[in-house]
């Protein structure tokens, strides 16, 4: 199939589509809003089920009871929408169902601003609602790449029966790039979900639940939980842009990782050894994989837009060896590739006068 | 080649489409492309932009700060924008509703009576755009006619085909314009 030229949230609309998922529940918020709008004409096409909830709040419980029921089915939404939601997503966590959500981040804190952002880094890979859970985080940093990772994430979600987040930005959402989507396949085989509450004739009844009342119970459930989260660990994914000998290696991931990667190419052309190690699952970390893009890195530069988020989590994966510094912009405005060289050149000839 | 657009006027007036059009166009010759719109609030009657790229290799930020190219279709646009430019950069003016001169000298400069030549010359006004584009397309060569034309017949319903050819004759006219300087 040739190459289309299309919108990141509508393209991601119509991936999730082709990895089988039939039920959406959301509520309207910029920047996302043509992931709805899209599946609210593509989802009745194909027999599925688009609803607009009168809330967020509604939407992910409407999530928890359909993927209850053992469907595909996913919620998108931006940071403040995000927010709203959290009680569903540690809900869903805790009944272990699986589900996708997609953050389409916008500038924060509050209602903030529609401009893109990625501050809510915390909230997606450290929990973000109340107890001891996590979501596998995926971050795409182009539309190819987000249609790609579409039907991961509902597999991923399947096999763990746990919540995946896509965390996307306000330009990921908005901006339109050539795509091409995998071929269609005509019988999309399913995991089989025994445990999926689906009418109990002729079987003992399931129970989907994240109420625990003996702490004994709620311990041993805990346990069970966090050795999931282990196991996750095999799932790590990343890339690395020109890192073999960089003296000065940038972390960013998301759009903030486009614009690190053509500062990487600036700083080569001025003769700088620079290069950019691109996290693509955010949880699990790719912790030995970062480890080893900056065994010969003198300085670690994180490119985020935020006010400093993944940089604490680059500093504790690279257990405090390189010095790891932070740029990033805040409340919807973007880095420029100038501003990131400029960095660059900072910490590159860091050092120097000492020398001399 | 690398090639950063903004195009900007009033909402309605089809910058838009105009930019989506072009980054198709870049698609149409397997280049890498992006488009983004300026999606923040706007009160009717305000501005509208988006920003388009044309790359041999692939697009960093798809948001652009500084454009080789400026596009502006109504005064607030270039008022707004003019700044920006590159150094040497191209500023495309529609001088059917810009009453004003560029403040700047180091940019090269086509004022082009869109919406006056596609009247007198075709008859028909909404095709201006397409004049704009096609001395884009002649200053730049960022992407060829028959490219547009492709993404026209993509991005056109197949019962609206019959207009293709009065947007090849706006586009030719453009390139004519563009020969001019």
């Amino acid at each position: 199939m040739a190459k289309v030229l299309m919108k990141g949230n509508e393209a991601l609309g119509e991936a999730a589509i082709r990895a089988g998922c039939r039920y959406f529940f959301g509520y309207p918020i910029t920047p996302q809003n043509e992931i709805p709008q899209y599946l609210a004409k593509r989802l009745p096409e194909v027999g599925g089920v688009f609803l607009q909830a009168e809330s967020e709040i509604a939407a992910i419980n409407m999530v928890y009871g359909a993927a209850g029921s053992g469907a595909r089915v996913m919620t998108s939404s931006s940071s403040p929408g995000i927010s709203l939601k959290q009680e569903g997503i540690t809900y869903i966590a805790g009944a272990e169902l699986p589900c996708v959500i997609v953050n389409m981040q916008r500038g924060g804190p509050g209602l903030g601003s529609i401009q893109p952002a990625q501050s809510d880094y915390f909230q997606a890979v450290k929990g973000g609602g109340h107890g001891d859970y996590k979501l596998l985080v995926l971050a795409p940093a182009t539309i190819q790449e987000m249609v790609d990772m579409m039907g991961k994430a509902f597999d991923l979600a399947d096999e763990y029966r746990n919540p995946v987040m896509i965390l996307g930005d306000g330009i990921l959402g908005q901006m339109m790039e050539g795509v091409e989507f995998p071929a269609e396949e005509t019988a999309l085989t399913l995991a089989e979900k025994p445990w999926a509450t689906t009418g109990a004739k002729g079987r003992k009844p399931n129970l989907i639940n994240s109420l625990f009342l003996d702490p004994v119970e709620l311990e041993q459930h805990n346990h069970h939980l966090q050795r999931k989260y282990d196991r996750m660990a095999k799932e790590v994914l990343w890339e690395n842009y020109r890192t073999d000998d960089a003296e000065v290696v940038l972390v960013g991931y998301g759009s903030s990782a486009r614009i690190a990667k053509a500062a990487v190419d600036l700083a080569r052309a001025h003769g700088i050894k620079a290069g950019l190690f691109r996290p693509i699952t955010l949880f699990p970390f790719p912790k030995a994989a970062l480890q080893e893009a900056c065994k010969q890195a003198n300085h670690v530069l994180t490119v985020e837009m935020s006010m400093g988020q993944l940089v604490e989590d680059v500093r504790y994966n690279l257990e405090f060896k390189v010095p790891v510094h932070f740029y990033g912009r805040s409340g919807g405005m973007v880095p420029t590739t100038r501003a990131v060289l400029e960095e660059i050149i900072r910490w590159a000839h860091s050092g120097e006068e000492d020398k001399a | 080649m690398l090639q950063e657009i903004i195009l900007a006027g009033f909402g309605g007036q089809g910058v838009m489409s105009m930019g989506q059009l072009l980054a198709y166009a870049g698609l149409v010759e397997d280049k890498h492309v992006s488009w983004i719109p300026s999606y923040g609030p706007e009160m009717r009657g305000g501005t509208a932009n988006c920003s388009v790229t044309i790359s041999d290799v692939e697009v960093s930020s798809p948001i652009i700060t500084e454009p080789d190219t400026l596009i502006v279709l109504n005064r607030p646009s270039l008022e707004k924008f003019e700044k920006d430019v590159k150094p040497g950069g191209l500023l495309l003016i529609n001088s059917s509703l810009i009453d004003i001169e560029p403040q700047r000298h180091d940019l090269k400069v086509l004022t082009i009576p869109a919406s006056e030549l596609a009247n007198e010359r075709l008859g028909n006004s909404r095709v201006s755009n397409m004049i704009i584009l096609g001395a884009f397309v002649g200053l730049t060569g960022a992407v060829t006619i028959e490219s547009v034309i492709g993404a026209l017949k993509k991005v056109l319903p197949e019962y609206r085909h019959n207009l293709i050819p009065l947007n090849r004759q706006a586009l030719e006219i453009g390139i004519e314009l563009a020969k001019g300087i």
